[in-house]
């Protein structure tokens, strides 16, 4: 009997040993603008999806707003509208619009700007993945806009539904979130081209793609994404090179991939959200490792230098304010570092992040789907230096 | 046997109907108070027209805006003589289908949309400063529309095409919601969830609603609601819990409440969309109140000309002499002179029960 218990008592230590770690997650210092960016006077932002420095400062903001529009022609309705992208200097003054009447700025999901300053906007419902150079002017298309919407949208079946409270292998700072917030407007699976059920994708055919990442050299990654569960990877040309993953929750699946990272070393990090991890891909598509402890990750980012670190935010859905919410700082060896904020509507407070931007490990950009506004966040806490 | 199955056909359709709802207000010996339109109150710019005047509210300064179906749903301010002074939220994310506008004590304003359920606070300078609610994601189209059979359960931060907002001096804010669920949500001054009274199914029993359609809250906290499908108002505590009922004014499309030390209510019993046949006999007009039910007076008539109404669906009372009127099918708002001092001072019957 003791003997059992000594047995026992050694495979809970064993159990609780790598959470244990965790559990001491420091809270980090922290502050937060709620107006960094002045909008001219009859000027507002809808749902921000996306937001994005360049290397001058200069802030790029996607949102999702106007009037999502439907128009008709033959039988066919066609889609137009309902999302715009602004620029603001460095100091927060607004400069103008970029790609106002363009055709496929419908339901923004993302803007990124690469290491030449070009702008990258992720639109999901137009299903493209447009390259702008610095001055706003069409470079590159991977994707096509539909012809026509079908009415209803035509979407894949909704997938089983995800048991709720934590996903297997959620660490302690996951929370008592659901798994159900990021999968409640998620709808997965492939539904054109063949290949296993969610990797439907034939090159630059997206399925509401979330994300885009370069590698050092320039090798183009696509989160594809909400409707196919898909890493994409194209040359710097466009050229498509391979695809991987398909929708499940086995070692390199993905139940809607939302954001994806790419480190100096060329390691591909895919916010995995509805199975609440960060799976981590050598540029090939080889795992090579997984993050359980942020929750369900919608937003992440890696800060530029030599030391490079990653924010993740464990997103609440925009429909509650009541669980998750927080942003996680990790080493990119998936070690949290620290932790700050919650959901809700205050300053210092995060509504359904969407994107996150960091440059540097101190200035942290969040786009609150929620809040309808960017929070620009000032962090303070030191805890990387240990 | 036959007979009483049509009278049971007719009362269904009659339920069924909402749109036609109308009901003679049972107060008798009411009081009326005369007024004046203000001829030309709001003035337009050249090339520019309000649609269906869905929402009108004042700030402190008087300035009026109005919140209007449009070839867009837009809002519009003016100041207190009825000139036109700006455009707020021009192309909104949450402008779709208008059904509100508020202004609150330190004079944000503040939109209920039905088309894309949402309550979104501007603030003096016509910025965006909260978002209470998710307008549906296009993306998802046609999918989010509810599936047929039962309404799910209202959840805390999302509505079914609400109505209305009112405040308490506290700042708690109250919500009317709406169409397709039919609760009163209260939350705190941050957008937090507190309690809800209702469900996401219609009711007529005491603390149930069918479309609550316009609220407000008195100096005191309390709530009164407009339940329109029932043909009555509810008065709750800041608790929410059931305090009258006020059904003797026929259908409570719409209240307010004046401010200032001696609060007065008003409530319309709105003509009827369509204005069905007989209509203009039962319906129209508006009643002036106290916070207790103790009906004062009541004034206006359904009719096309101004002076009168065509399906009122939004008051202001900052000044409770000077009553500011939405009306639907007229595309028209009006400023309303009364003259109180011109009525009888016995009061009516009072309906509280």
């Amino acid at each position: 009997m003791r003997r059992t218990l000594k047995l026992l008592a050694a495979l809970l230590a064993l159990a609780i040993a790598p959470l244990g770690a965790q559990l001491v997650v420091p809270e980090l210092a922290y502050d937060a603008q709620i107006e960094p960016l002045k909008l001219p006077p009859n000027l507002n932002f809808g749902e921000v999806a996306g937001v994005a420095t360049n290397s001058k400062g200069d802030v790029f903001v996607y949102t999702r707003t106007g009037h999502p529009t439907l128009s008709l022609g033959t039988a066919r309705p066609f889609a137009h509208g309902g999302s715009r992208m602004f620029r603001f200097d460095k100091t927060g003054k607004y400069v103008g619009e970029i790609g106002q009447g363009i055709y496929a700025f419908l339901f923004a999901e993302k803007v990124k700007v690469d290491p030449q300053d070009n702008i990258w906007v992720v639109d999901q419902m137009a299903n493209t993945v447009l390259e702008l150079d610095p001055e706003g002017r069409v470079l590159m298309l991977l994707g096509r806009k539909a012809e026509s919407e079908r009415v209803p949208v035509d979407l894949p079946p909704a997938p089983p539904a995800q048991p709720q409270g934590r996903a297997a292998g959620a660490g302690p700072a996951g929370g008592g979130g659901r798994a159900g917030g990021a999968a409640a407007e998620a709808p997965e699976g492939g539904r054109r081209g063949g290949g296993p059920p969610g990797a439907g994708g034939q090159q630059d055919v997206f399925n509401r793609p979330t994300d885009v990442a370069w590698d050092a050299a320039g090798n183009i990654y696509v989160a594809d994404g909400l409707g196919n569960s898909r890493i994409a990877k194209f040359d710097k040309n466009g050229k498509f090179v391979r695809s991987w993953g398909q929708t499940g929750t086995g070692p390199g699946q993905f139940r809607q991939p939302r954001a994806i990272a790419i480190d100096a070393q060329g390691l591909v990090y895919v916010a995995d959200a509805g199975n609440r991890r960060i799976q981590v891909f050598d540029g090939d598509g080889n795992l090579k490792g997984r993050f359980l402890n942020v929750g369900t990750p919608r937003a992440i980012c890696i800060t530029q230098g030599p030391r490079q670190v990653m924010y993740v935010s464990n997103s609440n859905p925009p429909e509650d304010i009541d669980y998750d919410g927080e942003i996680f700082k990790l080493d990119l060896t998936g070690k949290l570092l620290g932790k700050f904020g919650r959901a809700g509507r205050l300053a210092k407070e995060f509504n359904a992040v969407n994107q996150l931007e960091c440059r540097t490990e101190n200035e942290v950009w969040a786009a609150e789907l929620g809040n309808w506004r960017v929070s620009k966040i000032s962090v303070r806490g030191s805890a990387s230096t240990n | 046997m036959r007979r009483s199955l049509f009278l049971h056909l007719a009362a269904l359709v009659v339920c069924a109907s909402p749109a036609f709802a109308q009901a003679k207000a049972t107060a008798q010996n009411v009081p009326e108070i005369p007024y004046d339109s203000v001829p030309n109150f709001i003035k337009m710019p050249a090339g520019m027209y309000l649609g269906e005047a869905i929402g009108v509210a004042t700030n402190s300064k008087g300035h009026v805006f109005v919140y209007t179906r449009s070839a867009n749903t837009r809002l519009f301010e003016f100041d207190q003589n009825g000139t036109f002074v700006r455009e707020i939220g021009e192309g909104a994310y949450n402008f779709e289908f208008a059904h509100s506008v508020r202004v609150d004590k330190d004079d944000n304003i503040w939109v209920v949309d039905e088309g894309t359920n949402t309550i979104v606070r501007f603030n003096p300078e016509g910025h965006i400063t909260m978002v209470l609610g998710r307008r549906p994601p296009a993306v998802l189209g046609m999918r989010i529309a509810p599936a047929p059979g039962a309404t799910p359960p209202a959840a805390k931060y999302t509505f079914g095409r609400p109505t209305d907002v009112a405040w308490d001096p506290q700042g708690n804010i109250f919500i009317s919601d709406g169409y397709v669920n039919h609760r009163v949500v209260k939350f705190d001054k941050n957008g937090r969830f507190v309690k809800q009274v209702g469900s996401e199914r219609p009711g007529s029993e005491p603390s149930q609603f069918n479309t609550p359609h316009g609220i407000a809250v008195d100096n005191n906290g309390n709530v009164y609601v407009a339940d329109r499908g029932n043909n009555r108002m509810q008065v709750f505590d800041n608790n929410l819990v059931l305090r009258n009922i006020y059904d003797n004014i026929g259908v409570s499309w719409t209240v307010c409440i004046s401010p200032g030390p001696h609060q007065y209510l008003f409530s319309s019993n709105s003509n009827p969309n369509g204005n069905p046949p007989g209509s203009w006999d039962i319906t129209g007009e508006i009643y002036k109140m106290e916070l207790d039910g103790t009906i004062v007076g009541k004034f206006g008539h359904a009719s096309k000309q101004l002076g009168g109404f065509q399906v009122v669906h939004m008051l202001d009372c900052r000044n409770p002499d000077q009553i500011i009127v939405a009306e639907i099918e007229s595309w028209r708002v009006q400023k309303l002179m009364l003259k109180p001092g011109a009525a009888p001072a016995r009061p009516a019957t009072t309906a509280a029960r």
